[in-house]
């Protein structure tokens, strides 16, 4: 029970968008590719002239939005997810090496650290993805290049107040090597820390990388994705709103339920984190 | 003044390095039919025939120099063709940062001054929302509602403050949602200060403790904040510029770099590093002005 407080209304939304994501093919009632040119841009079922055949209504190629939304929580999940995990181990590690090495292993990671921060992220994603051409991998790279440098400044500050605590300086007075002292007695201190930012980079990178779908250098047709769904409604904002709407109300409730969980979260673990994001 | 050298020394490598890892544009801008003769001739004029090594260093030497060669889709001189879109760009970005700070910085000072309250509630949920809507599908919202439903506003490009009004607003949602959530933890904890106590108990009033010792004491880590998001605003404002039609830079370089037109994406990547390291020079020069005791460290 007291799990459930910890993450708040926000981690049920999220917890159910991963549900709906795991089991999309019982979910969806069309199959997301199926073409039906006699029901092309048919509205949503509250609509006049909609059917409860295709409740979210039909793209220009008869397709059933509420499948190709139901499905697109799998594509954006499962790419968020997968950036903010590799990013995640990545950071931590390279932050604890920064922050418990010092000297010029730190200054060179928090440098290149900085030259990224300096550069606008979404043009370099933009940049890359156009030359090493959209792929779900590539994807991957392009948003784990954005969110390590969270994660690594943080554990960095982490690490840094850890190593002058009393616990630390005792380990190693009683012959603790640097690497037992890492691990054992500075590494606990970063989960609570690194499970709160993981919320929040969650957050963004769903939103990274559905401005990149949207732009076209993200997720490719035919595969559904939130953001090339918007976009493909754009040349239809006037006559078929629906095309737009519901895969971004998708991208927001997802967003929003990471962000509420981070919040809820970092209540739970550390209130000292109040200003982190 | 170094160290700002250095780094526009490391965004024009990377930058060198990603674009020219990026293909022969010989072959990307030239049509199939051209042969192979004409693809040599192509890659003579821009000195593309040249190693890689040769290439960078004749780069840096015309960039140093404020010569990013000729667009290749422009056929002008690249410089010319950026600095052209340049102030249809510091109008959007400069109205965003004009209403972020309007609508952010206020509403989180009037929510930490009433904490826990409904207004404060209510201000926080706001904020959530708005960090949680992507630029994009907020403009095409607002183009559905305001555009196509009401006719209140164009749908789209640049030259009436009609056109100004919608992009302007998308831009700015996200940076008033994070100036509201800085602004506010930051009052609650200079509020709980001692000065602040000492403050009150010379009987000074709140609005007094609130405006000139909290928030005084807040503003340093808020400017930061805003130094730091200028990036993001650039990058956010190239999906802004999509979705508007608005002929500004953001629109110029993705259009370049799916064209292969490197001059122009140089040009871009360089001028907006330049941009965003004399902004943050010219932030530790006003820390110093906000913050007294940051002059005596000699910064």
């Amino acid at each position: 029970m007291s799990a459930w407080r910890a993450v708040g209304p926000g981690g049920l939304v999220l917890a159910a968008l991963v549900l709906v994501a795991a089991i999309a093919p019982v979910l969806a009632p069309h199959d997301v590719a199926s073409f039906d040119l006699f029901h092309r841009l048919a509205p949503p079922a509250w609509d006049a002239g909609g059917s409860w055949a295709h409740p979210f209504g039909t793209d220009p190629l008869g397709r059933d939005v509420l499948s190709r939304v139901i499905y697109g929580a799998r594509t954006s999940l499962a790419i968020a997810g997968a950036a903010m995990l590799v990013a995640a181990a990545l950071g931590i590690v390279l932050g604890l090496l920064s922050g418990y090495a010092g000297s010029w292993t730190d200054t060179l990671i928090m440098r290149v650290a900085d030259i990224q921060l300096s550069f606008p992220y979404l043009l370099l994603a933009i940049a890359v993805m156009a030359l090493l051409r959209p792929s779900l991998t590539n994807l991957v790279v392009v948003l784990v290049l954005r969110s390590w440098v969270v994660y690594a400044r943080l554990i960095r500050v982490v690490t840094l107040s850890a190593r002058e605590r009393e616990f630390v300086t005792a380990a190693r007075a009683v012959g603790g090597g640097a690497a037992r002292i890492l691990f054992r007695h500075i590494a606990p201190n970063v989960v609570g820390p690194s499970i709160v930012v993981s919320s929040f980079q969650l957050a963004e990178l769903i939103i990274v990388e559905s401005s990149l779908s949207f732009l076209g250098l993200g997720v490719q047709p035919p595969t559904p994705s939130w953001g090339s769904m918007v976009s493909e409604g754009r040349a239809y904002v006037s006559n078929a709103w629906w095309l737009s709407a519901f895969p971004g109300l998708a991208i927001v409730l997802t967003v929003l339920g990471a962000n509420l969980t981070g919040d809820a979260l970092r209540r739970a673990l550390d209130p000292r984190l109040r200003g982190v994001r | 003044m170094a160290q700002a050298a250095l780094a526009l020394l490391g965004v024009t490598s990377v930058a060198f390095l990603l674009v020219s890892l990026s293909g022969d544009p010989a072959f990307i801008l030239l049509t199939p039919e051209a042969g192979e003769a004409q693809r040599a001739a192509f890659r003579e004029m821009y000195g593309l025939d040249q190693p890689l090594a040769v290439q960078y260093a004749r780069y840096v030497a015309h960039v140093a120099r404020g010569d990013f060669g000729r667009s290749f889709a422009f056929e002008r001189p690249a410089l010319t063709v950026v600095l052209e879109r340049v102030p249809a760009t510091l109008e959007l970005a400069g109205a965003a940062v004009a209403l972020g700070i309007v609508f952010g910085v206020p509403a989180g000072m009037v929510a930490a001054r009433l904490e826990g309250m409904w207004l404060d509630r209510a201000v926080m949920a706001v904020v959530l929302v708005g960090q949680s809507v992507p630029t994009f599908w907020l403009g095409l919202l607002m183009i559905r509602v305001f555009a196509v439903d009401l006719h209140w506003l164009p749908v789209s490009g640049r030259g009436s403050w009609g056109q100004l009004v919608m992009p302007a607003v998308a831009l700015a949602l996200w940076l008033a949602a994070l100036l509201a959530r800085i602004t506010r933890s930051e009052m609650l904890e200079s509020l709980a200060q001692d000065y602040v106590r000492t403050a009150r108990a010379k009987g000074l009033s709140e609005r007094g403790v609130t405006i000139r010792h909290a928030f005084g004491n807040a503003l340093l880590p808020i400017v930061t904040l805003i130094g730091l998001q200028i990036g993001t605003l650039l990058g956010g404002a190239v999906i802004t510029e999509t979705v508007f039609a608005w002929p500004g830079l953001g629109t110029l370089v993705f259009d370049a770099i799916l064209r292969k037109d490197y001059p122009v994406v140089l040009a871009v990547v360089e001028l907006v590093a330049a941009g965003f390291i004399a902004i943050n020079m010219a932030l530790d020069l006003l820390y110093g002005y906000l913050d007294p005791r940051l002059r005596r460290a000699g910064a």
